[in-house]
């Protein structure tokens, strides 16, 4: 009897908890401006293992960032995606023949983005995905579709951390298998033991709000969107010390949809696809920039 | 069992206590009061911190998330306690080529930590070409590591009861595995019951763990929710509900513990056990 | 064994970073545990229902959300400076305070396996509460508990590998680093496996053995 009584509250309680609510967001980065990425029909990648799996779920599964502003965001209160990132993804799965209502993300963090390819939890990975050679051997990349510097996020107030130079005996926090904090290691920019690891971007932002650590280290891209996000904290210092192309993530020997999105890749720069797609995401801070040359292999 | 050590106190200690129980409620009441000062003090109960509860995709995504944790541990489950009863009945096999390894691997997977277990199966086998969804990795771990605590229970129930049972049904012209099956095991199920829980409790709290090999369970819902700059970094009104939300589970569960007991014990089934082998479990059973 | 080789250094900090919490977290949760247990079977009431709240919360939450808690949400009630509450502290706390609780535990019921008369005499010789608990029954409970405290501290020693997830290099974070560095995750994990296996096996035989030498018939 008791049990039973304790499961009609639930129930109840569940359904009040879902009954009343608001929707909507509270932030304003919620409408994108982006083109509407074409949906293209009868697409065929011949010889493509990952492909031939969309095609037969009849979905595209995408692994993307959901915490980076302007690249790879979800708002929480509306569920929506929305970036740099998000767009180029959505342009590749629209010229792969998925439109977004056949597009499913995964958020995956950085450490976990070449088991996540690997494992097949998803088709292709797209979020500041930096290529690289100990990459390649576990997995491939068509692109690069942008390249990014690695940079540094402090406090405004703070003027005494003005380059990778000045880190020097500074809490710096990074990423969890990124780049740049590998190159923080391999380069000794700071004492090993003022190096501070977590598994999302984000999450060092929060440390840096809390004063907790001097800076936070990666693309300047990423750093952008928080800074924009939060103007009156946060400042990039803007000395770039790294070049990161970023490119997509796919199966190791998938050739032929590496070709076949390098091919979609070339054609959104040639018709000006990618500059408005740039223009209405990362370029909103005024920052210009033209797509780097595609290297194929 | 507290009027054990202590008599029915007298007037001079009933002062005493009552002099205690002042020092200690203002204690706790200053601890607590402290605490609930920081939280006001930093903002944490600004209506900004708590507005993301009322969005109703939030709320879905976070009975999503729920779900996750549920489907996770209902799966773990399952799978262990089959896990557990198949390696206890190995362990205490006649055949010394069924022992051996019983009692190999379930020493391995109770020595090693789910975490590395959790690494090993979605970091470490993909380079060897298995493929493992973060699910199957999430649900192997908890099964191979919770299955063979519950074995070691399993086997401490069965070794605990009284031998006039298996005697009995042997007496019958039952095979062995008859006993074991039909016998044994289901009886040491029933006396071990109330371990058996809290291991499934110490399962459900595991799942916790996915979300370092990005299983998208409650946890991981409330890490990124409570990174989010336009709800002002709920980190702490997060943790608060998703910590609730485990507690309850948790205690469900254990509540649920108590009522088979209490069930248990009406039933003339029950067999008693002698106490080294409840003890021993109980002992097994600490997380 | 290449792997373990190229990267000794690596391994070794792991491992003595993991030795050092458990080591640490092991004595402080051992103290708090046994304070609560004295709280859980005080003739205070007040002190009871607190000692029993806390165990009731913190045996009921995953430890990962305790460290969760304590690594990212503690931190912004500013309770205590944030440059002494390092990533290494913060793990030590949560460790400590969840198996506390479970020491709590063990303990009571190793309180109640002392038999009465040893609680009647010694109030006969006009031992106060404290004395009572401190010289006659917690040395005696002592032999019933032992046993599964050393389960518990075992899986203390597991559950360090938590705070590979929040910032702190220890055993359970070896693997990204060997991934950064593109060495055989696997067989690093595998290393990593054994040497848990070799601290866990001699703890479990020492278990067995005190359990089998000091179960006392009663």
């Amino acid at each position: 009897m008791r049990v039973r009584t304790l499961a009609v509250t639930l129930l109840v309680g569940g359904l009040a908890l879902t009954a009343c609510g608001k929707s909507g967001s509270p932030a304003d980065s919620g409408s994108s401006s982006a083109p509407q990425a074409a949906v293209a029909t009868d697409v065929k990648v011949d010889g493509s293992k990952t492909f031939d799996a969309m095609k037969a779920r009849g979905k595209v599964v995408i692994g993307v960032k959901d915490d980076q502003p302007n690249l790879g965001y979800k708002d929480a209160a509306t569920g929506k995606y929305s970036g740099f990132d998000i767009e180029i993804a959505r342009l590749i799965a629209g010229q792969l023949g998925f439109g977004e209502d056949k597009i499913t993300y995964k958020a995956v963090p950085s450490a976990s983005r070449e088991s996540a390819i690997t494992n097949g939890d998803i088709d292709y990975y797209v979020g500041t995905y930096t290529i690289s050679d100990p990459r390649k051997e576990k997995v491939s990349f068509a692109g690069p579709y942008f390249v990014a510097g690695q940079d540094l996020l402090v406090k405004k107030s703070n003027t005494d951390i003005t380059g990778k130079d000045s880190l020097k005996g500074k809490k710096v926090c990074s990423v969890t298998g990124s780049t740049p904090i590998q190159r923080v290691k391999d380069q000794k920019l700071t004492d090993a033991d003022k190096i501070v690891e977590f598994q999302t971007y984000s999450q060092c932002v929060e440390k840096l709000a809390q004063g907790a650590i001097d800076a936070v280290t990666t693309d300047d891209a990423i750093l952008k969107g928080y800074a924009a996000q939060d103007p009156d904290n946060f400042k990039v210092v803007g000395a770039t010390f790294s070049q990161e192309p970023y490119g997509i993530g796919l199966g190791h020997d998938d050739k032929a949809l590496r070709t076949k999105m390098n091919d979609v890749l070339q054609k959104a720069y040639d018709d000006g696809t990618w500059q408005k797609i740039y223009d209405s995401t990362l370029g909103k801070s005024g920052s210009k920039a033209s797509p780097p040359p595609l290297t194929r292999y | 069992m507290s009027s054990v050590l202590f008599d029915v106190p007298g007037p001079k200690a009933r002062i005493r206590h009552r002099l205690l129980a002042v020092v200690g409620v203002v204690v706790v009441v200053g601890i607590v009061g402290f605490v609930a000062y920081r939280f006001y003090d930093t903002g944490q109960f600004d209506a900004k911190k708590w507005d993301w509860i009322q969005y109703t995709t939030i709320q879905q995504d976070l009975l999503t998330a729920l779900m996750n944790t549920l489907q996770a541990f209902a799966a773990g489950a399952v799978l262990a306690l089959l896990f557990g009863a198949v390696f206890a009945a190995g362990r205490l096999s006649e055949h010394a080529w069924l022992r051996g390894p019983s009692m190999v691997i379930v020493e391995f997977f109770r020595a090693v930590p789910l975490v590395i277990m959790l690494f090993f199966f979605y970091y470490g086998l993909p380079t060897v070409g298995i493929k493992m969804s973060p699910f199957a990795a999430v649900v192997l771990g908890l099964t191979l590591y919770n299955g063979s605590v519950l074995a070691e229970i399993f086997r401490a129930g069965i070794l605990s009861l009284p031998r006039g049972q298996s005697e009995a049904a042997y007496a019958l012209g039952m095979r062995k595995t008859q006993v074991m099956i039909q016998v044994l095991l289901p009886q040491a199920l029933r006396a071990m019951l109330p371990t058996i829980i809290s291991q499934l409790v110490v399962l459900l709290k595991d799942t916790a763990l996915g979300f370092l090999i990005t299983y998208e369970e409650l946890l991981r819902y409330a890490g990124f929710l409570g990174g989010k700059f336009e709800f002002g970094r709920p980190l702490i009104p997060v943790s608060i509900v998703v910590a609730f939300m485990y507690i309850a589970m948790c205690l469900l569960l254990t509540a649920l513990a108590r009522y088979l007991e209490k069930r248990n014990r009406r039933s003339k089934k029950h067999v008693e056990l002698d106490d080294t082998g409840k003890t021993e479990a109980v002992a097994l059973a600490a997380d | 064994m290449d792997v373990l080789v190229n990267n000794l250094p690596l391994f070794l900090s792991g491992f003595f970073t993991t030795i050092k919490l458990f080591l640490i977290s092991a004595v402080g949760s051992l103290v708090l545990g046994t304070i609560l247990a004295m709280l859980r079977v005080s003739p205070v009431p007040v002190f009871r229902a607190a000692a029993t709240v806390y165990v009731t919360l913190l045996r009921n939450t995953p430890l990962t959300l305790v460290f969760f808690f304590f690594a990212f949400a503690f931190p912004l009630l500013k309770i205590v400076s944030p440059d002494s509450f390092s990533y290494f502290v913060a793990a030590i706390t949560a460790l400590i305070l969840y198996t506390s609780a479970f020491i709590c535990e063990v303990v009571r019921s190793g309180i109640n396996t002392v038999p009465v008369g040893q609680a009647e005499a010694s109030r006969a010789l006009g031992l106060s509460f404290g004395q009572m608990l401190s010289n006659v029954v917690l040395p005696q409970a002592l032999r019933s508990v032992v046993p599964p405290l050393v389960s518990t501290l075992i899986a203390l020693l597991k559950n360090t590998t938590i705070a590979a997830g929040f910032s702190v290099a220890e055993a359970g974070a070896i693997r990204s680093t060997l991934s950064e560095r593109g060495a055989d995750t696997m067989v690093g994990l595998l290393w990593v496996a054994l040497f848990f296996v070799v601290l866990v096996i001699p703890m479990t035989l020492l278990q067995r053995s005190l359990e089998k030498r000091w179960s006392v018939a009663r």
